[in-house]
């Protein structure tokens, strides 16, 4: 008879220890966004849930928060577009035809310079190329950054999905009478849907999340993102915390959806992304 | 794909618009990854340069145009003499040595752990997954939450369990820094757990089958089998989880700002703000060079370290 193993028990109790351990600081951010202030203070685990901070975060007479959203939005969305095309464009063609590797190697290797310089390295030269343009503190601005900064993944994402469609599926489309631009536009495009929707979740995700692009390159809420505006609000009212909970759950609310809806999607990107480099 | 032509009719020449089809047909190989071309060259192939002309020149915005002076190696003898510098290099280098083999080993423990489970894989890799998505700034924010002195979490806890005494976390020069690396860790631990349970679920299943049929125990099969087998994965994960340490910013803006005192100063906070406070952007940009340079020291000795372990 097989005798009963303790080896499960300790082995999910601690990985429950874990899952309460990430979970934690969610929850408890979660559930301070609902408090009054007196609440807050009380410590008790009762309390009256309000919206009252949720209310001040976004009323426009007292915060710049609804601006803040739409130009993160605005940004998010921008990169991601420009990303997708730019990036499947580039894997298409360095997956579909002969390259000297002198070439694709000065490419790729290029992209992951980018990937291992840190963020600081392009602040200045960035900031001069912002001011020159005259869209230092524009969504343009952030946009430009954030390009940059999510164009390696992207391109490693696709590069991966493309070498995995077979040769002869275009050849099949060429010889039907499409020419090189149908043919990737109506067969490869649809086949890496997949791809395509891993790379635009994690470039829409990367450009929302991100902190010191939009900081160096913006002054004003004409071109600031949310985590610019929540790190303002809690260095000048360190004492808000309803608010302050209320800006970092709503901050976190894309970042719940992709876990929740493209969960596996994500994790290949990520993986993905990293054992590329 | 041509213009079909009347083969009774004299040959013409095809239409201009079908050439013109005809030849981005034949070099759309060079066309769709223009756009990438043009992209590095302008945003990183011109900021390196410019990066570079930078660090030897002291850079000034006067009337929104930038005037350039070369000072030559000044901001080399400026370095040396920066107090902050040597203090911001030892932060740095405690907080990356301290992330990366805390959460190497801890991702290691819970990739194992959560390979050998049937049940509840799902719920772990997904509530695992949620820090790497949600923005650094919110993480600050919520962890600024938990440290509070009065009305924190961690405080609260301690309180309800006896202990009145309770610390100060960010702004005790002691704690500031394991506060700081606590963060990192729930931040980043699941980026290794990620990339070394993908190790895992790539292994061969047959050599562990083969390994328990001949007697060796769970451990050894451990220490022997999986452990040579996921090097290569775990020398790019730590590679990488060095990388990204090196360029840890966000978090520690928000909690300490690299205080209190330069207890939490790291490197990119620095450059960061001798580039926006004091507006010194030769001197910043000499300082993210050096940055750089200390970044790909690693990484080629990470890449021998793979090279050998292939």
């Amino acid at each position: 008879m097989k005798k009963i193993s303790t080896e499960p028990f300790f082995r999910h109790g601690f990985l429950m220890l874990l899952v309460a351990f990430t979970l934690i600081p969610i929850i408890f951010t979660l559930s301070t966004s609902f408090k009054y202030f007196r609440d807050i203070t009380s410590g008790s685990l009762r309390f009256t849930p309000t919206l009252v901070n949720y209310q001040r975060l976004f009323d426009p007479a007292q915060s710049n928060f609804l601006r803040l959203t739409a130009n993160s939005l605005v940004i998010a969305a921008g990169t991601m577009a420009i990303v997708l095309v730019i990036a499947s464009l580039a894997a298409y063609s360095l997956s579909r035809f002969r390259w000297r590797p002198l070439w694709s190697g000065l490419l790729l290797g290029t992209i992951l310079f980018i990937h291992m310089l840190p963020p600081v390295t392009f602040l200045g030269p960035f900031y001069l190329i912002a001011r020159s343009l005259n869209i230092y503190d524009t969504v343009l601005a952030v946009m430009m950054g954030h390009i940059v900064l999510n164009l390696p993944t992207a391109t490693w994402i696709l590069l991966d999905f493309f070498a995995n469609i077979p040769k002869e599926l275009e050849e099949v489309a060429m010889v039907d009478g499409a020419n090189r631009f149908q043919s990737l536009t109506q067969v490869l495009i649809p086949i890496i849907q997949p791809g395509i929707a891993a790379a635009g979740a994690l470039a829409f995700i990367f450009s929302w999340r991100d902190f010191l692009f939009a900081l160096s390159l913006t002054s004003t809420p004409r071109g600031m993102t949310i985590p610019v505006g929540i790190s303002s609000f809690v260095q000048e009212y360190s004492i808000r915390y309803g608010e302050m909970a209320a800006g970092a759950f709503f901050a976190m609310i894309p970042a719940l959806l992709m876990v929740a809806f493209a969960q596996r999607y994500i994790i290949k990107g990520l993986t993905l992304g990293a054992l590329k480099g | 794909m041509q213009s079909s032509l009347d083969s009774s009719l004299p040959t013409k020449p095809p239409n201009l618009v079908a050439r013109f089809g005809n030849f981005v047909d034949r070099t759309f190989q060079y066309w769709t990854v223009a756009p990438l071309v043009i992209v590095l060259l302008l945003l990183v192939a011109y900021p390196t340069f410019q990066l570079l002309r930078m660090s030897v020149s002291e850079v000034d915005i006067v009337k929104g145009q930038a005037v350039w002076e070369f000072v030559g190696l000044k901001h080399l003898e400026t370095a040396l003499q920066d107090p902050v510098v040597p203090t911001a290099l030892k932060n740095t280098l405690v907080f990356v040595i301290a992330v990366v083999i805390i959460e190497t080993c801890l991702a290691l423990v819970i990739s194992i752990l959560v390979s050998r489970s049937k049940h509840l894989v799902g719920l772990y890799r997904t509530v695992l997954l949620i820090p790497l998505l949600v923005p650094p700034i919110a993480i600050g924010t919520m962890w600024r939450l938990m440290y509070d002195y009065n009305y924190g979490f961690i405080n609260q806890a301690l309180k309800l369990i006896g202990i009145v005494a309770v610390p100060t976390w960010t702004a005790d020069p002691q704690l500031a820094m394991p506060s700081v690396v606590l963060v990192d860790l729930w931040h980043w631990t699941s980026f290794m757990f990620l990339i070394i349970l993908a190790g895992l679920e790539s292994m061969p299943q047959e050599v562990n089958e083969a390994a328990r049929v001949d007697g060796a125990s769970e451990f050894q099969i451990l220490r022997y089998i999986t452990l040579p087998l996921l090097r290569p994965t775990l020398i790019t994960a730590i590679m990488l989880r060095t990388i990204f340490a090196f360029k840890v910013f966000d978090e520690i803006f928000l909690l300490t700002s690299g205080g209190p005192g330069t207890a939490t100063e790291v490197i990119s906070l620095y450059i960061y703000k001798v580039f926006s406070g004091q507006f010194r952007l030769g001197y910043a940009s000499f300082l993210a060079l050096g940055l750089s340079f200390i970044i790909s020291i690693f990484v080629i000795f990470y890449r021998r370290l793979g090279r050998r372990a292939a």
